[in-house]
């Protein structure tokens, strides 16, 4: 008989926490960038704001979202992981994060970039969630796509 | 019914997830298959491989005879009155695919209504929406009274000479709620209207009879029926079949081919175009009989007790929320439920782990769902082969799952 102790392995600690309590949930005012997603599989919905300064560093973010405790922690986190940084290095966490999904090698360097969305690694081992994972992802892809 | 005896028929009931017997509930999505079935197809494959309706080959004789065995045997099934009014298809998708392309594009004309539930699932309405864009007619929604039913009385009001055609669901597959088909098949009578049916979770789960619903159309997939994947079935009235042009041209659907043009082959086979899935429409005719060897009436019996079993469990749950029907007249073996705060996809991972398979998520009924204010749902759906027993199980991991998330 198993349990739920080997979900710990996607449900990590960090996520549950992020779950319930979402960081970057307050709206931006101002000049920002804006993008919905959405999962059409689930329903999960994630809209992404991003404020980008002139010399096109991630000033400002919030992500807002109704979904699973995978897609809206992920969301939560990739606040944290990418606030202050710039356009390109954003890019690459996302490419990184992708990466560390896929079960791919990732070079030290690259694995520190991830920061603390590294809590989502352990969605790896269950593939129909990685959906969820990078759902907020996806969406900021979109809108550093425009730059 | 011997619970124990059928369970024994479906091998993959032995399968272990995770560790765990399988319980699986995710019937409404697709169903298990039965060890007759998955020899049948054996059996074709390894004795008597061949294409159809060509050969003057033994083996050729033998896989036409069976396929169309089989036919009769759907034919029965759903009593309807020719073998030429069973038309094979993928599933009920391209069934109702056929109706909106072949007869809906010839005979709905600029102002047309057609009229559909807000119950459908989405293969049920995609088709309509784009047949009512492309011919300029327009799409409506049978009303619902307050208590959630179909309100019949505004409905009889909303009919007139432009409605064209009627497609209603038989049984929600989110809900499980029954629709009152019949009713709505008389009042059609009154217009020139041609009436649809999407029977894909009535049809594996009810007796289902044409004649007395007194359609034109009839739609449903095999696999959802104990039969394989990959096959369908539109039934059609024989006057309105005859009247429609091909949905697909090529092989096997025609009678005479020259350089310049030609002449379509008489039904079935006017539709059938190309070598068909041979294989495994003589498997759904193994599942027809199956099924007709327990008697639908137990099968139906069998899904409202467990559904009501499930239904009743759920009332004594604080955070839990049956979406939809809640009269055990009205309702067959789908319940589908939200909590106030744990997702659908987190309760099913959930499950995942102790085995159990629920279907997570819209359900592909998107505006169904969304008009509980939720943007997902869990569904349990049951068959001949769920216990009581399981349930308990279900129900004590799923407070299990809910204990993990608070």
């Amino acid at each position: 008989m198993s349990d739920l102790s080997d979900f710990d392995d996607m449900y990590q600690e960090v996520i549950i926490d992020h779950y319930k309590n979402p960081r970057n949930s307050k709206k931006l005012s101002g000049r920002y960038d804006e993008t919905k997603a959405h999962n059409p599989f689930c329903g999960d919905e994630i809209e992404l704001q991003l404020m980008i300064s002139d010399d096109g560093i991630i000033e400002g973010i919030s992500v807002i979202g109704r979904g699973c405790a995978i897609s809206q922690s992920s969301g939560s986190l990739m606040g944290d992981s990418i606030r202050g940084k710039s356009i390109k290095e954003a890019r690459n966490i996302n490419l990184n994060i992708r990466s560390m999904l896929k079960d791919e090698e990732l070079s030290d360097g690259d694995l520190d970039s991830i920061g603390d969305s590294y809590a989502i690694e352990g969605v790896k081992k269950f593939p129909v969630r990685i959906k969820c994972a990078l759902l907020s992802w996806s969406a900021l892809n979109e809108i550093l796509n425009k730059y | 019914m011997d619970l124990e005896r059928i369970r024994k028929d479906f091998p993959i009931l032995e399968t272990k997830i995770n560790g765990n017997n399988l319980i699986y509930l995710d019937n409404a999505a697709t169903s298990q298959k039965p060890k007759s079935v998955i020899n049948s197809l054996v059996d074709y494959y390894e004795k008597y491989n061949s294409n159809v309706h060509r050969g003057v080959h033994s083996l050729s004789v033998k896989a036409t005879d069976e396929y169309e065995k089989s036919r009769s045997k759907v034919r029965e099934f759903i009593n309807a009155d020719r073998d030429e009014e069973i038309i094979y298809t993928r599933n009920a998708s391209e069934s109702l695919n056929i109706i909106a392309h072949s007869w809906g594009s010839k005979n709905i004309n600029k102002g047309d209504d057609i009229f559909i539930t807000p119950f459908e699932h989405h293969s049920n309405i995609v088709p309509w929406q784009e047949l009512c864009k492309n011919n300029k007619a327009n799409l409506k929604y049978i009303p619902l009274t307050e208590s959630g039913d179909v309100d019949l009385n505004k409905f009889k009001s909303m009919i007139s000479a432009k409605t064209k055609l009627i497609s209603v669901t038989h049984m929600s597959n989110v809900l499980g709620t029954v629709l009152p088909v019949k009713e709505i098949m008389d009042m059609a009578k009154s217009t020139s209207a041609v009436t649809v049916i999407d029977a894909c979770q009535s049809v594996p789960h009810m007796p289902v009879d044409v004649k007395d619903l007194d359609c034109d159309f009839l739609c449903f997939s095999g696999h959802k029926m104990l039969g394989p994947t990959g096959i369908g079935v539109l039934y059609g009235r024989f006057d309105i079949l005859s009247e429609m042009p091909p949905f697909l041209f090529g092989g096997d659907m025609i009678s005479e081919v020259t350089y310049e043009d030609a002449k379509w082959n008489d039904l079935p086979y006017k539709f059938e175009a190309g070598t068909p899935n041979i294989a495994d429409a003589i498997g759904l005719g193994v599942a027809c009989d199956y099924l007709k060897s327990i008697g639908m009436k137990n099968v139906w019996n069998h899904e409202v007790e467990i559904g009501e079993y499930i239904f009743n469990k759920f009332k004594s749950l604080d955070n839990f929320e049956i979406l939809g029907e809640k009269s055990k007249e009205k309702r067959g073996g789908v319940v589908s439920f939200s909590h106030n705060k744990i997702h659908p996809h987190d309760i099913g991972s959930g499950l995942d782990r102790f085995g159990i398979a629920i279907r997570t998520g819209h359900h592909c009924a998107m505006p169904l769902v969304r008009s509980y204010g939720i943007v997902a749902a869990s569904r349990a759906s049951v068959y001949i082969y769920n216990t009581k027993k399981e349930i308990d199980i279900f129900i004590d991991h799923l407070l299990e799952v809910e204990e993990y998330f608070k």
